[in-house]
């Protein structure tokens, strides 16, 4: 009987040393709480996503609404177009929001900034696969330098 | 003078003879057709006492050591603006380093030190003599399932070391200081690769497992059968084992990301 509790024991090491390497290899638990509930798709389609990661958050304001869920090359120009799944508890975005790509800190990681836009009779709310057309791409600090050293020149 | 060099050449002699029994002694523990259904129960035995005991000990610290790269990684990183990096960098130095480095130490003063001393009380109460006497191989029937227990549980221990780390850190940066839930784990999945870091990692760990578990079995099998010869041979199998893991660490280090 000893040897069995041995053998269980074992048993028991080895099962725990695969899952802790599961977990390593795997560690795509999704743990976001926002996206956990019910959700909404909505699509963006930018010139330059610059760093936005798939699982990057959706921000208004700072506050977090949402997740990117996808990017892909989309259509005959070959834009970016990023997919968010934002929750279904800010379910009241109207059709002249406006999505940017920003940068938390100097150094930081890239995520969505999303700006509420106004509401009238007017215009309309956005659901589910709709896409948010006032698009602002992520700052590349090289064409900024190019930028700045154009505008030199013409002085 | 000619005293002292003869001293030298003597410490030579006997290191080069050290290397050599080591070696012997390991070949002879290996070779040979083992006998699963003998062979089985006792290494599953020694799973027991060298892996399944040295479970607590490599969790707990794996735990304090992940939640203390979160806490010192945040502070630095806050400064930049950086902090969604945490992820990054508790799993890339776990996975790469602390991981198996810090439980080959702490397996080589658990278990390696136990080793050292089972073997070497054996010898002194002459039990390995008693076995050579009843046509027993001691190298085969004592030795040899210590060390393939040893080489199994380490990288199993180094593994959990590490799953257990990342959690940590990931307590500390996210449930306590706030780092974003979502960048910490997708700046660490899109860092950290499965060829590169993960299966790096685990050959090291392989490597330390080899090198500590033979150390502790040599010293043990070879020691003085004195109670001084004993706590000699203890205390050598941690001071060597340690410092061949870390030396060994840095020549690995330099071939896999050099």
């Amino acid at each position: 009987m000893e040897s069995r509790n041995t053998h269980l024991a074992v048993g028991m090491f080895v099962i725990l040393g695969v899952l802790a390497m599961l977990f390593l290899g795997l560690r795509a638990a999704n743990t976001s709480t926002v996206t956990n509930g019910d959700t909404y798709k909505l699509f963006a389609k930018f010139d330059n996503i610059g760093g936005l990661k798939e699982r990057s958050p959706v921000k208004v304001g700072g506050v977090v609404v949402g997740r990117v869920s996808a990017i892909t090359l989309d259509g005959t120009y070959y834009e970016p177009l990023v997919e968010m799944t934002i929750s279904k508890r800010y379910s009241e975005f109207s059709d002249t929001s406006s999505v940017s790509i920003l940068t938390s800190g100097l150094l930081g990681e890239q995520y969505i900034g999303l700006n509420p836009g106004f509401i009238d009779d007017t215009v309309e709310i956005l659901g589910d696969g709709d896409f948010v057309y006032d698009t602002k791409s992520a700052l590349v600090l090289e064409d900024l330098i190019g930028q700045f050293l154009f505008g030199q020149g013409k002085d | 003078m000619f005293d002292r060099i003869a001293a030298l050449g003597k410490a030579a002699l006997d290191t080069i003879a050290g290397a050599g029994a080591a070696l012997i002694m390991l070949v002879r523990a290996l070779i040979g057709r083992p006998n699963l259904r003998k062979s089985w129960p006792l290494l599953m035995q020694q799973m027991y006492s060298l892996g399944v005991l040295s479970l607590l000990i490599i969790i707990i610290s794996g735990l304090f050591i992940g939640m203390v790269l979160g806490l010192q990684g945040f502070t630095i990183l806050v400064d930049f603006g950086a902090e969604q990096s945490l992820g990054q960098m508790v799993a890339l130095s776990l996975l790469r380093e602390l991981g198996p480095v810090v439980t080959a130490l702490l397996f080589a003063g658990r278990a390696g030190s136990a080793l050292t001393a089972e073997i070497g009380l054996m010898k002194a109460t002459e039990q390995l003599s008693s076995l050579e006497m009843m046509a027993v191989d001691p190298l085969r029937r004592v030795v040899s399932p210590r060390f393939w227990a040893g080489f199994y549980s380490m990288p199993i221990l180094a593994t959990i070391f590490s799953a257990v780390g990342i959690y940590g850190g990931y307590l500390v940066g996210v449930q306590w200081l706030g780092v974003d839930d979502g960048a910490f784990w997708s700046v660490m999945q899109s860092s950290v690769e499965w060829r590169e870091d993960i299966i790096n990692g685990l050959i090291k760990s392989i490597v330390f497992a080899f090198v500590v578990t033979w150390i502790a079995l040599y010293k043990g099998y070879n020691c003085t059968p004195t109670s001084v010869g004993i706590s000699r041979a203890t205390t050598s199998t941690v001071v060597t084992a340690s410092l061949a893991v870390l030396g060994l660490d840095f020549v690995l280090t330099a071939l896999m990301f050099g």
